[in-house]
């Protein structure tokens, strides 16, 4: 199997994956982490679809490159707002939870 | 206005990415000002925006087709283009009519101090309004997949710190609530767009449909994207997160986020499905969506009449208002007789919930500095003393019912008679209920209100100024329903042509 | 199958086995730190899809000042009793399992559809390639072809900043962020961070000005910078700004400001917002280059900061 294709499918239980965990953690830093983990499983796809692009002398083509940069950046941008959002609702809530739910986003 | 005048030989095309800058060039010196700066440069700005938005619809009418900006000068698929049709001019309009009446609404709840050091909740407010108008010029002019994707995180980022703007805890939980599903969105919509790209090599939306044919990969595209677009549009059974959002953030905020922000979603739904799909796949797909709408109207409309707080019941109004939205797909899909009717009736019931809702939140915050609370049991004599906000409240109120001559009449009676047409009795027996539902949840805002009461002393008198904004929202809700036939021939324009799609 | 294909399979079994910890352990911090190094795992399979330039950034954010994000947000949160919340009931979890196969197996059966050969746009940014007069073709992609990305992209991060910000009290506003020193004299965390920066500072540079030829550019250096930063604040040898500072918000929006500017001037000159003049476009790209990399370093900086947490004595 090729790399593309392997990429490829890792990204697909990546996506699952975090997808899960962002769905049954009721400790919202964890459903954070699996905020990130199915992003980054996202971006493996894209990864793997470039790798597949690779032609005109390039190991891959740079344009789903170029996206997943700028991917990874506003992840992040999310990732810092989430946070510091709970951080916020931990000071006045007391804890890391949503109070009233079974832990279902 | 250059745009207007017949020998110009400036290219209106240019309006396009205009549009989109103006209010990020605006934002980022919003930001670096500071301080009452903050506010005035947000203010200033707001009849330019208006005048590119007003520009750009009368380029696309003299047209009469849809305009396209190719940005650096390089062609999609390697480029990205921006792309402009009757729907996006008409929400840009909106769009720019709306948030500076919510801007001058808000001139004195979100006032900067003068003299003291910078205050929080002004400089965030002012700065959000223009990252919101950004991000929705963005979403309404994007014809590139993640050009797009970009757009939708923009919007995210603006709206979700309006909903907290309080610092109350409840607030705050509804915003992390809001961010988590507005964040699993984001992600399943890059998802799509990873896959497209991967099986057809574009973002360019006019490209892909030329391109795509119905098999798995872009049915797991499609199907991802749509999902991720639901949970930002809060449509049943993604609708949880809505109500506490849209109804505890403050009354400028919520008018924007339930009036505007939803729609930005909403509109890219109508681009997957209706733009970028063959009909093929969109007419199964449009069926689904249909179904969750339906129960959208009546779990929503249910839901608002059993609320004791008027932002709350104002909030999942929009639950059953954005099922309206989705009801309507599949009238506006395929080559039939009542295509056409179906399409204006969508982008009217859109454009004119705009306005009703906006008045609505804006006239709900009216009523609340008058009492000092927003409990419906507790409204008896309130149209004594703040008339014109239960007015404006009404008279939003009856384009959600779809009474004449409202917008919101004109949008359901084409839809309906569309769904008459096409024998889809089930939606239009829907479509009744929910105006039913809807005369029944504003019924019992109203009849309160105008109940006689004695020794009820207001609070505080609203301002005659922010009650006016309320109104003329509220009034331009239900003139819409007199727009002549052209408004119609408008909104088609660009629209996509389905009959030569299954032709082909 | 061969020696790279067997290689292959076990890194991608491995960065699965960490991924599947950092979902499941027990532990919040064990949770964080197999994120973190699962961070790092996927930077190398990045490098493996010859995707060097996705690898840096991948390296540096998506594990560096996440994981530092993540860290500090653990250890003032605390592995807080998942009892309290009430977990969800099994029921609920196999549903969530259920619901999270059939996706994958969607994803997956999407990704054994795509066609071969494999639509690609890499010829084309390749024979565009000599206009820009850029020799690394995702610099190309970034500020030249999908130039309108990144301009939002870096407004994208001014907009998360104004949330972060939003999230502090009434009173804190203006102050400065809570500082991440770690609070103890050690002499090697000072070391470390008087030795690191100015290295950072030069990977940093050198990253932009060799990303437009080779990779790297504005998000690396960026983010080298960024974390330099940071390191310096949790060495204890400089304390976070203040929010409100003149000179603070200028750096936070020179390069957005910059990159329209120029944008402006290609509309007048170039014909196309956006496009640059002819002959101009690589000394333009690296002036944009430039700004936006003091700009990036700030924003990430202080996003990872987080929300004013008081206000400095005037």
């Amino acid at each position: 199997m090729s790399v593309g294709m392997l990429a490829g499918l890792g990204g697909a239980a990546l996506i699952g994956l975090g997808l899960y965990g962002l769905l049954t953690h009721p400790h919202l830093l964890r459903k954070i982490i699996g905020f990130n983990v199915m992003g980054s499983g996202v971006f493996l796809l894209f990864g793997a679809i470039a790798r597949r692009g690779a032609a005109a002398g390039l190991g891959a083509d740079p344009v789903p490159q170029a996206l997943v940069i700028t991917g990874v950046v506003v992840a992040f941008s999310a990732t810092a707002l989430a946070v510091s959002l709970l951080l916020r609702v931990v000071r006045e809530t007391g804890g890391p939870f949503f109070p009233d739910d079974d832990g279902a986003a | 206005m250059f745009a207007l005048s017949p020998t110009s030989t400036v290219d209106v095309n240019a309006l396009l990415p205009a549009i989109v800058m103006l209010p990020v060039a605006a934002l980022l010196l919003a930001f670096l000002l500071g301080g009452r700066r903050t506010q005035g440069t947000a203010l200033l700005v707001t009849p330019f925006g208006i005048a590119l938005a007003v520009a750009l619809a009368c380029a696309v009418w003299r047209s009469d087709r849809a305009l396209v900006y190719v940005l650096g000068g390089w062609a999609p698929p390697l480029g990205v283009a921006l792309r402009a049709d009757g729907l996006s001019a008409v929400m840009l309009v909106t769009t720019a009519l709306i948030i500076p009446a919510t801007g001058f609404y808000a001139l004195d709840l979100f006032r900067q101090p003068r003299q003291t050091p910078e205050a929080r909740a002004p400089f965030v407010f002012w700065t959000l309004l223009l990252a919101v108008w950004a991000a929705l010029n963005g979403v309404f002019l994007g014809w590139d997949l993640f050009n797009l994707y970009v757009a939708l995180e923009m919007l995210t980022f603006a709206a979700v710190p309006l909903v907290c703007l309080d610092g109350r805890a409840a607030t705050l939980v509804a915003a992390l609530r809001y961010l988590l599903f507005a964040l699993i969105g984001s992600a399943l919509y890059l998802l799509g767009a990873t896959l497209l790209y991967g099986a057809y090599g574009a973002l360019d939306i006019g490209l892909l449909s030329e391109r795509i044919r119905p098999e798995p990969a872009a049915w797991v595209a499609l199907a991802a994207m749509t999902a991720g677009l639901l949970a930002k549009t809060a449509l049943f059974p993604l609708h949880l997160w809505l109500p506490p959002a849209h109804a505890g953030a403050p009354p400028p905020a919520s008018a924007i986020l339930s009036a505007l922000v939803v729609k930005g979603s909403f509109f890219l739904v109508l681009r997957l499905w209706l733009n970028l799909a063959p009909p093929q796949m969109a007419a199964s797909a449009v069926q689904l969506l249909a179904a969750m709408g339906a129960a959208a109207i009546l779990v929503g409309s249910v839901l608002a009449l059993r609320q004791k707080r008027l932002k709350l019941l104002i909030a999942y109004s929009t639950v059953a208002q954005i099922g309206y939205l989705f009801l309507a797909l599949p009238l506006a899909v395929g080559a039939r007789p009542w295509f056409a009717a179906a399409w204006v009736g969508l982008a009217l019931q859109a454009v004119s919930h705009a306005f009703a809702k906006g008045a609505m939140f804006l006239s709900a915050g009216l009523i609340a500095e008058a009492l000092g609370h927003d409990r419906i049991a507790e409204f008896r004599g309130l149209g004594r003393i703040a008339a014109p906000a239960v007015l404006a409240f009404g008279l939003g109120g009856l384009s959600l019912m779809g009474l004449p001559p409202s917008g919101g009449f004109t949008a359901k009676w084409l839809l309906l008679t569309a769904a008459i047409d096409s024998g889809q009795w089930l939606w239009a027996l829907v479509m009744v209920a929910g105006g039913l539902l809807a005369a029944g949840y504003v019924y019992r805002v109203i009849a309160p209100a105008l109940a006689p009461a004695d020794g009820l002393t207001p609070i505080k008198t609203p301002s005659r100024r922010r009650t006016a904004l309320a109104l003329a929202l509220a009034i331009v809700a239900v003139m819409l329903g007199l727009a002549p036939p052209q408004f119609g021939t408008f909104l088609r324009i660009g629209a996509p042509d389905a009959q030569k799609a299954l032709l082909k | 199958m061969t020696l790279a294909a067997i290689l292959d399979a076990s890194f991608a079994a491995l960065t699965l086995l960490v991924a599947t910890y950092a979902i499941f352990a027990r532990g919040l911090f064990a949770a964080v730190v197999a994120f973190i190094s699962y961070g790092l795992l996927l930077a190398l399979v990045w490098v493996r899809l010859s995707a060097v330039d996705v690898a840096l950034t991948e390296a540096a954010i998506g594990s560096g000042v996440t994981g530092a994000l993540l860290i500090g947000a653990a250890a003032r949160i605390g592995d807080a009793d998942g009892a309290r919340a009430g977990q969800p009931k099994a029921m609920t979890k196999i549903i969530a399992a259920l619901l999270c196969v059939a996706v994958t197996a969607g994803i997956a059966a999407a990704v054994l559809s795509l066609p071969t050969p494999a639509p690609t746009l890499a010829p084309r940014a390749v024979r565009e390639l000599p206009a820009t007069g850029l020799g690394n073709p995702v610099t190309g992609v970034l500020l030249a072809y999908r130039a309108i990305d990144t301009l939002l992209e870096s407004v994208v991060l001014v907009f998360a900043l104004i949330g972060i910000w939003s999230f502090s009290r009434d009173g804190a506003w203006g102050g400065a962020p809570r500082s991440p020193d770690a609070g103890t004299s050690d002499s090697a965390l000072t070391f470390l961070g008087q030795l690191l920066p100015p290295i950072a500072i030069i990977v940093g540079v050198h990253l932009v000005w060799t990303g437009a030829d080779a990779p790297g550019g504005a998000f690396q250096g960026g983010t080298v910078l960024a974390a330099a930063w940071i390191l310096v604040m949790i060495a204890g040898l400089r304390q976070p700004p203040r929010i409100d500072g003149g000179w603070l918000r200028f750096a936070l929006v020179v390069g957005p400001a910059l990159f329209l500017a120029i944008g402006l001037i290609g509309y007048g000159i170039a014909g196309a917002f956006l496009a640059y003049p002819e002959g101009f476009a690589k000394p333009l790209i690296l002036l944009i280059e430039a700004a936006l990399t003091l700009s990036i370093a700030v924003a990430l900086g202080l996003l990872a900061l987080g929300a004013p947490a008081r206000r400095h004595q005037p």
